[in-house]
């Protein structure tokens, strides 16, 4: 799939932190200090963005196009519930179990899926998540099935910070993880390997004939980004104490898609953007009337893909490169 | 023994009527997926559109069930070649991701117009008295439908939008008008599912969801079928119809975790499904 130059702006280039990559941060801190009864939406907001990021480092940057991304993010949430109420709430080592646990789902399933090309593989991965879905309701002893795990005990983070009941604690760890994570993500796409990743995406022909190996990149990318997705579904585990089967459906894997795609896809902070617009929008609209929002939704989709296919970014940098050529 | 016999001709009736179903809606996808190279997501919105236009023509206008049945699928494939002449057209050359966001829009403006006109709950069909013995009619009426596939694949036709698909420029300059039949052939498939979805209509309940609930369905039936062909749906809407149907029935504590294990197998078996031709 060819891209245009305006939306190759976003990978390669400087690894050198700009003053802009800031802003998300500088934002995320005012919003805790300046705007507290948004910290359950915030905490949301923050996990969905890390979710968008693990799938924008195989749909953006290694051109896998998924359908079944929920598959991980679910299987992490579920990871971490049953390793809560089975074992132990300690929500750093859930972290680690989730991410493992969906890293390792990750790689048995990429192993296989990355196998093949076009529709299979769209198809491999609604199977997947439909597997897991299936599993996941119907293991009703371990899962809860259709009800769900309520009340799941998670202990202080670290023993010493409770989660309280304004969120706060909540929005400080999920901002935790998720600058944890971009700093990781952000590293693998300027390093020689998310080059190499950019590289299979743009033409895999020739990356075989310079002998990289590109199964085995496209392999690593999606067990990275399974990890990730795993790290998100706990995160909205510990935050809510409570797992659903609705962190499997096709619908999640949809909606993070979509959000990445409206905020900008390849590059970074696509992933940023889409979900605070996505998720705050539903906030105000979707209370009023369910049904427009889902139009508006529908109708903003078509318009991206006809018009803007790089998303909020996209129409911003073009924006700019106006601007930019009127004052010479 | 006997029970067990009873129940396994209750599964193959059943069984069969839901891949009948699953079929005619499906085939219209085997060819636009296939043939024309388009991931359109969006195929059981025309099965929708339909089985409510159907529902709508018998409530409000008042006509007996096989006119309105007709009207909901003349209006549908109508319909439907207005959208591709003005969307789908722009991204037959584009990649799959932007195909499948666009169809994925396309579902949610249905939901969102279904949710509107009809409301969220389920809508029931109202058949007429000599249509409540269903299954004994869609039982009866495949082995018509069989004889049309295998001879629309064998036709001129076919051949043409296959060419068309291969070679876009070649087709063209040898005095085929690519654009029409792209339209033509994307509206039959389209009219093919509003047919399928209104058949349906008491199988696969009309709801607002029902393009994301049952796409995976079509879609596995496509996959594992063959892409491309018509005949490879028709044995993949089998399978999935009367497997499906078997699993609910014996092992309903796995619900559909069959279904999906054995997609997966023959994908990872045959990429290409089971009649279709390799890559």
């Amino acid at each position: 799939m060819p891209s245009d130059s305006s939306a190759a702006i976003g990978y390669g280039g400087s690894a050198r932190l700009r003053p802009l990559e800031l802003l998300p941060w500088v934002l995320a801190a005012a919003v805790y200090f300046f705007a507290p009864s948004y910290l359950p939406l915030g905490a949301y907001i923050l996990i969905m963005i890390l979710f968008a990021l693990s799938l924008e480092l195989i749909l953006g940057y290694g051109g896998i196009v998924t359908l079944g991304h929920a598959a991980y993010f679910g299987f992490g949430a579920y990871v971490a519930g049953i390793l809560a109420v089975r074992l132990s709430g300690d929500p750093l080592l859930g972290l680690a179990v989730a991410a493992l646990a969906a890293g390792l789902l990750g790689l048995a399933t990429g192993a296989v899926i990355l196998r093949t090309h076009a529709l299979a593989l769209l198809m491999l991965t609604l199977a997947i998540t439909s597997i897991v879905f299936e599993i996941a309701s119907q293991w009703t002893g371990v899962t809860g099935g259709s009800d769900g795990m309520h009340s799941v005990p998670i202990l202080p983070i670290l023993g010493s910070f409770k989660f309280d009941m304004f969120g706060r604690t909540a929005y400080l760890y999920c901002l935790a993880v998720l600058i944890a994570c971009w700093w990781l993500v952000r590293t693998i796409v300027h390093s020689p390997f998310g080059m190499a990743l950019a590289g299979t995406r743009e033409n895999d022909v020739r990356m075989h004939a310079i002998g990289a190996p590109v199964y085995r990149r496209r392999l690593i990318a999606y067990t990275i980004s399974a990890a990730l997705a795993g790290v998100a579904g706990a995160l909205l585990t510990h935050t809510t104490q409570f797992v659903g089967l609705s962190v499997l459906t096709f619908e999640l894997s949809g909606e993070v898609l979509v959000m990445l795609v409206l905020g900008g896809i390849r590059r970074i902070y696509g992933a940023f953007v889409g979900p605070v617009v996505f998720l705050v929008a539903r906030d105000y609209l979707a209370k009023q009337s369910p049904e427009y929002w889902t139009l508006g939704i529908g109708l903003l989709l078509i318009f991206i893909v006809m018009f803007a296919r790089g998303g909020i970014l996209g129409l911003l940098d073009s924006l700019k490169g106006k601007l930019v050529r009127k004052t010479p | 023994m006997e029970a067990f016999f009873s129940s396994l001709v209750s599964i193959l009736f059943h069984g069969l009527a839901f891949g009948a179903i699953l079929y005619v809606i499906s085939v219209g996808l085997s060819v636009t997926m296939g043939l024309m190279g388009f991931v359109n997501l969006a195929h059981g919105v025309f099965a929708m559109a339909g089985g409510y236009l159907m529902i709508t023509a018998m409530q409000q206008l008042g006509l007996p069930w096989l006119p309105a049945l007709l009207l909901a699928c003349a209006a549908v494939a109508a319909a439907s070649m207005l959208l591709e002449r003005l969307l789908y057209a722009r991204l037959y050359g584009a990649g799959e991701l932007e195909q499948v966001l666009f169809t994925i829009g396309l579902i949610f403006v249905a939901v969102a117009v279904a949710r509107l006109g009809y409301g969220t709950g389920p809508l029931a069909a109202p058949l007429p008295d000599y249509m409540k013995g269903q299954t004994e009619l869609l039982g009866r009426s495949f082995p018509t439908y069989r004889v049309v596939v295998i001879a629309a694949e064998r036709t001129r036709w076919g051949a043409m939008v296959r060419a068309a698909v291969d070679n876009r420029a070649m087709a063209q300059s040898i005095g085929i008008d690519t654009g029409r039949l792209f339209t033509i052939t994307f509206a039959l498939g389209s009219g093919l599912a509003a047919l399928g979805g209104a058949l349906g209509a008491d199988l696969l309940a009309m709801t607002p969801t029902y393009p994301f609930e049952h796409l995976v369905y079509f879609l596995i039936v496509v996959a594992i079928g063959g892409l491309g062909t018509l005949r490879g749906p028709f044995v993949g809407a089998l399978l999935i119809g009367v497997g499906d149907t078997a699993c609910k029935y014996w092992m309903p504590e796995f619900g559909a975790f069959f279904i999906y294990a054995a997609t997966m197998a023959l994908l990872l078996w045959r990429p290409q499904g089971l009649l279709g031709r390799a890559p």
